[in-house]
């Protein structure tokens, strides 16, 4: 049989055979994962927390580690509660979540009308592209202390930080989408004797929307990431300013609290966006 | 009544050509081409790639200005207008975001008709016209032959008098393309459209058109016009005729020849 197969095909293509002629051939099974159930994993992700915050605190108790330098658990949860007993940590918190709100709306807004406006002219588009790569490669944040000098040490420097963090990532991402346009699409809508704006308002624009969507969770954490930084630099309110006044006063306990309000403030928020990106995905759900 | 009608020149190619600047040089895609396709008329274009097929339906529908010629329609110059004809192309190009019913309306709209009125309308010729039940459904539900229904309708209800189909079946299986081909040839009885339709596919040109239109490469252009005259409506049958096998080598032919110099050429 096979040397009947040789003189038909491999003679003319002369194969060479596919593994050594003096190892039998191995079938292997196709590899397989078995999905743990759902509040096994959960129960594990809870274990690690509590095994990680219970060494901590033992290794504080014990002097494995410096105390006064790592702090430990206990000291933490008490500051923690002295945190909010104090009266300005809903302050700070509202200042940073204002902040971020606004820079992330301002950037996300400007950033896809400037990548939707490359639609209306190549040339335009062809003027425009170095400046924006350029300032996105640019490290923004370093041009932060010029930011609170031109925007002062309130709210609105801060604002900028975070719009200029977010409003280039939205412009390229947008401009992917408008590239992504096919043309045929558009000349369809030529062919039915559109303007210009009807194209634009009735195909760009509903085209571009998921890669729009697609920015937002990536922008609220570099919204935050900017507001924090604004507020190392200089300001009055804000967790970026706690965490600056706990570490040169070293306080590490509200170093550790202020970062955890800062982390679950992170997480609500991209949980809110992920949630309006989802509904808003369904609305246009194809 | 119905002859005097039929002879009424809907669409006259006067000397259309297309030339492109390409890197390499000039490229005729488009030798002059003089055509006239009478109202209410079904013609075809058939021929290999390039043959420039999709030029000339770029020019009729005003998305290509030609370097030579005149396009008229209804006797008038209507050369580099657009929203004159309706085009569909092989590609659906339904919009994923709106439902069927609001993409069949598209031309209505873009031509300013307010929506509950277009909707109105394109009601009834979704139901009547296979796609009851679809009408508030995406279309990434529909199968390929529902979309090209959809694309298809859409076009119709641009309500221009003369659509150009370029390759509308291509992409379907054997046996939807058959159903198709069927319920375009309903529609058209029904609407009396002028059609101008492009296939690679020699005995849909044949079995759909009044008139095949065989073209060639290098330049693209026209080479024959062959009348179909069999009786309508047609039954599928017909493709077994000796007439339409006659036709049907006659095209085969002529497609092969071309096929052959363009071969000889480019050796």
């Amino acid at each position: 049989m096979t040397a009947q197969d040789t003189s038909r095909t491999g003679a003319a293509l002369d194969l060479a055979p596919a593994r050594p002629a003096h190892k039998a051939r191995t079938y292997r099974r196709l590899p397989s994962q078995r999905d743990w159930p759902f509040w096994l994993i959960i129960a594990i992700q809870i274990g690690i927390l509590a095994g990680g915050i219970a060494l901590w605190q033992a290794a504080a108790v014990y002097g494995w580690i410096d105390g006064f330098f790592w702090s430990k658990p206990s000291d933490v949860y008490a500051t923690l509660i002295k945190f909010f007993a104090a009266g300005d940590a809903w302050t700070d918190i509202g200042f940073t979540f204002q902040s971020t709100i606004y820079g992330f709306l301002l950037g996300t807004a400007s950033g896809s009308l400037l990548g939707l406006s490359f639609w209306w002219s190549r040339n335009y588009a062809a003027v425009v592209q170095p400046y924006m790569i350029c300032f996105h490669s640019l490290p923004k944040l370093a041009l932060a202390p010029l930011v609170i000098l031109v925007f002062g040490i309130g709210l609105a420097s801060k604002v900028a930080i975070a719009t200029a963090l977010t409003i280039i990532v939205s412009a390229l991402t947008t401009y992917a989408g408008v590239k992504a346009l096919d043309p045929d699409q558009e000349r369809l809508f030529y062919s039915l004797g559109a303007s210009r704006m009807q194209v634009f308002r009735k195909l760009v624009v509903p085209f571009c929307l998921p890669w729009v969507i697609s920015v937002l969770r990536v922008n609220i954490g570099l919204a935050l990431t900017g507001a924090i930084v604004g507020e190392f630099i200089a300001a009055q309110h804000g967790l970026g300013r706690a965490i600056l006044y706990a570490g040169s006063t070293y306080d590490i306990a509200l170093v550790w609290v202020v970062a955890l309000v800062l982390s679950t403030l992170a997480v609500v928020m991209y949980g809110a966006v992920s949630w309006l990106e989802y509904v808003l995905r369904k609305g246009i759900k194809q | 009544m119905i002859t005097a009608m039929a002879s009424v020149t809907k669409v006259h190619l006067d000397n259309v050509s297309m030339t492109f600047d390409t890197p390499a040089g000039p490229f005729q895609a488009l030798a002059p081409v003089t055509v006239s396709i009478a109202e209410g008329r079904f013609v075809s274009l058939i021929g290999p790639s390039g043959c420039g097929k999709s030029t000339i339906f770029n020019i009729v529908a005003g998305l290509l200005q030609p370097t030579g010629g005149r396009v008229m329609l209804d006797g008038a110059d209507a050369t580099g207008t657009i929203g004159r004809v309706g085009y569909m192309l092989q590609k659906d190009m339904l919009l994923p975001w709106r439902k069927v019913l609001d993409n069949v309306i598209l031309g209505m709209e873009i031509q300013g008709l307010p929506l509950r009125e277009a909707r109105g309308r394109a009601l009834p010729l979704l139901r009547r016209y296979g796609l009851a039940g679809f009408e508030y459904a995406y279309p990434n539900a529909l199968s390929g032959g529902m979309r090209q229904r959809a694309a298809l309708l859409r076009t119709l209800l641009f309500d221009t008098d003369v659509m150009l189909l370029d390759e509308p079946f291509g992409a379907l299986d054997a046996q939807t393309k058959s159903h198709m081909q069927e319920w375009l040839l309903q529609l058209w009885g029904d609407f009396g459209k002028t059609v101008v339709f492009v296939t690679h596919d020699v005995e849909e040109a044949i079995f759909l058109s009044d008139e095949v239109y065989v073209m060639a490469t290098r330049p693209g252009r026209l080479v024959e016009t062959i009348p179909v005259q069999i009786a309508r409506p047609r039954q599928r049958s017909i493709t077994l005729t000796p007439e339409f096998i006659g036709i049907k080598e006659r095209c085969m032919q002529l497609l092969n020849d071309a096929h052959k110099a363009a071969l000889d050429e480019a050796a």
